[in-house]
């Protein structure tokens, strides 16, 4: 699993093949707070790295969730829509956003390992 | 694009740098040990929620009772040297409401008007034995009391350095009597100068939260005691300025400087149950505050536009700034938006055309491009539970 400076996780499928998923870290799920509202992308949708995909919103404030890198959404997580408190409760598991097809799996390299995320918290 | 007010959260909680030079209160060290999130408020360092969150604050506030700090408000007293009367016919030369009719140990709310008719800050005023105690917000606290100083110049009018606490809910009551026994015989909008073993508490029966509860001026050293007392009584969580304003978002209350300010009237702010018929046209004492024209006009004739409640029609929040049509016109804008744990979906209030505020219009919000329903309902969302 790799992490970004923006608290995005990724990770890639066991199963599928140049297929990573994405969601927000335990870390931001904390400092957001309880979420009320996720607008997912529309599945096909191709996306460059730092567009706007998700829309998070807490009792308080609204928030982007940005592409981490170029690809193609394959599969939201429509869970969200009914129940956008699975985000606080499972945000490494159930609280997955989206699964994105990259060309190039060596995008990933570029973002921060376990530990280093660790350190840059 | 209009993001409708939207940050990205990484701005709106991590960058918090900015936090030195700030001012604190006499509770920051017990927000901190308690481990609230902090941010910057008008200038002081103040918990935004605790470790609770907002969504559960909220809810504790409404079943049980919440505590918040609010000693960054402005507390002021005007005096004159004829007496509390000639304070309050004073200030009413400032303000469009009955002052002077004001009984002793009560408490209205009020508006500093300009002379263009706009709201300069809204407060409470009390009427004490001996004077005004008058508590604006935090922001316009300077500028207020130069306002005062300038419009009362046979008065003084000095700044109190004492901290505020509310506690507010269905346990407040129990919570405040047990500490400062003859709370509970209070109404709402009742004042008084209760005995406790935290030195003397102005105690006000009012708050911005829809709930019964009180507004407690405590002595700066005597606030972290008094604090501790409260949050060692069953039911009592403390509540930051998040959930703050979604509850008073709640209660249809005003926020100035985002739902009501120098640019909005009175009468467009739905604010007109508050001038009492004795300063209207044909009153007793009618007009005679800055502004009077355009707002016995406005109350006359009707204004252009009204400050109604909006209640999104699907699950997404619209938050300030987002605009609102009817059709291909743009009949107004929201001023506060978010989501009501309480009423469980998303909420707003804003400013429409007056021929789109009838209750029950529906209209379209702009959000993110996409134009999304939302209904014109009454307020407030929720009914209050005063005690009167």
């Amino acid at each position: 699993m790799k992490f970004t400076e923006e608290h995005e996780w990724l990770r890639p499928e066991d199963d599928e093949e140049n297929v990573v998923t994405v969601g927000i870290t335990d870390h931001a799920a904390e400092q957001l707070g309880d979420l009320v509202f996720v607008e997912l992308p529309a599945e096909g949708r191709t996306v460059v790295k730092e567009d706007e995909v998700v829309v998070i919103e807490s009792v308080k404030a609204a928030s982007e969730i940005l592409a981490p890198i170029d690809g193609e959404i394959v599969e939201v997580n429509s869970a969200l829509e009914d129940n956008p408190g699975l985000v606080n409760e499972d945000p490494l598991g159930a609280g997955w956003f989206f699964k994105l097809r990259v060309e190039d799996m060596s995008a990933l390299d570029e973002f921060m390992d376990e530990v280093a995320y660790k350190k840059f918290i | 694009m209009d993001r409708g007010g939207a940050r990205t959260w990484h701005e709106a909680w991590l960058n918090g740098g900015a936090m030195t030079d700030l001012m604190t209160t006499p509770l920051t060290p017990l927000h901190e040990e308690l481990g609230a999130r902090m941010t910057e408020f008008a200038g002081y360092r103040m918990p935004v929620q605790y470790p609770m969150g907002v969504m559960r604050e909220h809810v504790a506030c409404r079943t049980g009772a919440g505590l918040f700090d609010v000693s960054h408000m402005g507390q002021v007293t005007i005096a004159h040297p004829d007496g509390p009367d000639a304070a309050a016919r004073a200030l009413e030369a400032l303000v469009p409401q009955n002052v002077a009719g004001l009984k002793a140990g009560r408490q209205r709310y009020a508006l500093l008007t300009t002379e263009s008719g706009g709201i300069l800050d809204d407060l409470m005023v009390a009427r004490r034995d001996g004077d005004l105690f008058v508590v604006v917000n935090a922001a316009n606290a300077q500028a207020d009391i130069a306002h005062l100083r300038a419009g009362l110049p046979g008065c003084e009018v000095a700044r109190v350095d004492r901290a505020l606490v509310a506690l507010q809910g269905p346990r407040a009551e129990a919570v405040l009597e047990a500490i400062a026994p003859g709370a509970a015989e209070m109404s709402f909008m009742d004042v008084r100068a209760l005995p406790s073993d935290h030195g003397e508490l102005w105690v006000s029966r009012s708050g911005y939260t829809g709930e019964d509860g009180f507004e407690i001026s405590v002595a700066r050293e005597h606030a972290d005691g008094l604090a501790r007392a409260m949050l060692d009584a069953e039911g009592v969580e403390p509540v930051g300025l998040g959930a703050r304003d979604s509850l008073r978002l709640e209660a249809g209350l005003c926020l100035h400087g985002q739902d009501i300010d120098a640019g909005t009237s009175p009468v467009e702010a739905n604010l007109v149950w508050s001038i009492q018929k004795i300063r209207r046209s044909d009153g007793d004492r009618a007009g005679g505050f800055p502004g009077a024209g355009r707002i016995l006009r406005e109350i006359a004739d009707g204004p252009a536009r009204l400050r109604v409640g909006l209640l999104p029609q699907g699950r997404a929040p619209m938050r300030a700034g987002v605009e609102l049509f009817a059709g291909s016109r743009a009949v107004g804008r929201i001023t506060s938006g978010g989501f009501g744990p309480s009423i469980e979906r998303p909420l707003a209030m804003g400013y429409v055309d007056i021929d789109q505020a009838d209750v029950g219009t529906t209209l379209e919000g702009d959000l993110r491009g996409r134009r999304l329903p939302v209904r014109v309902v009454a307020l407030p969302f929720r009914a209050p539970t005063y005690r009167r």
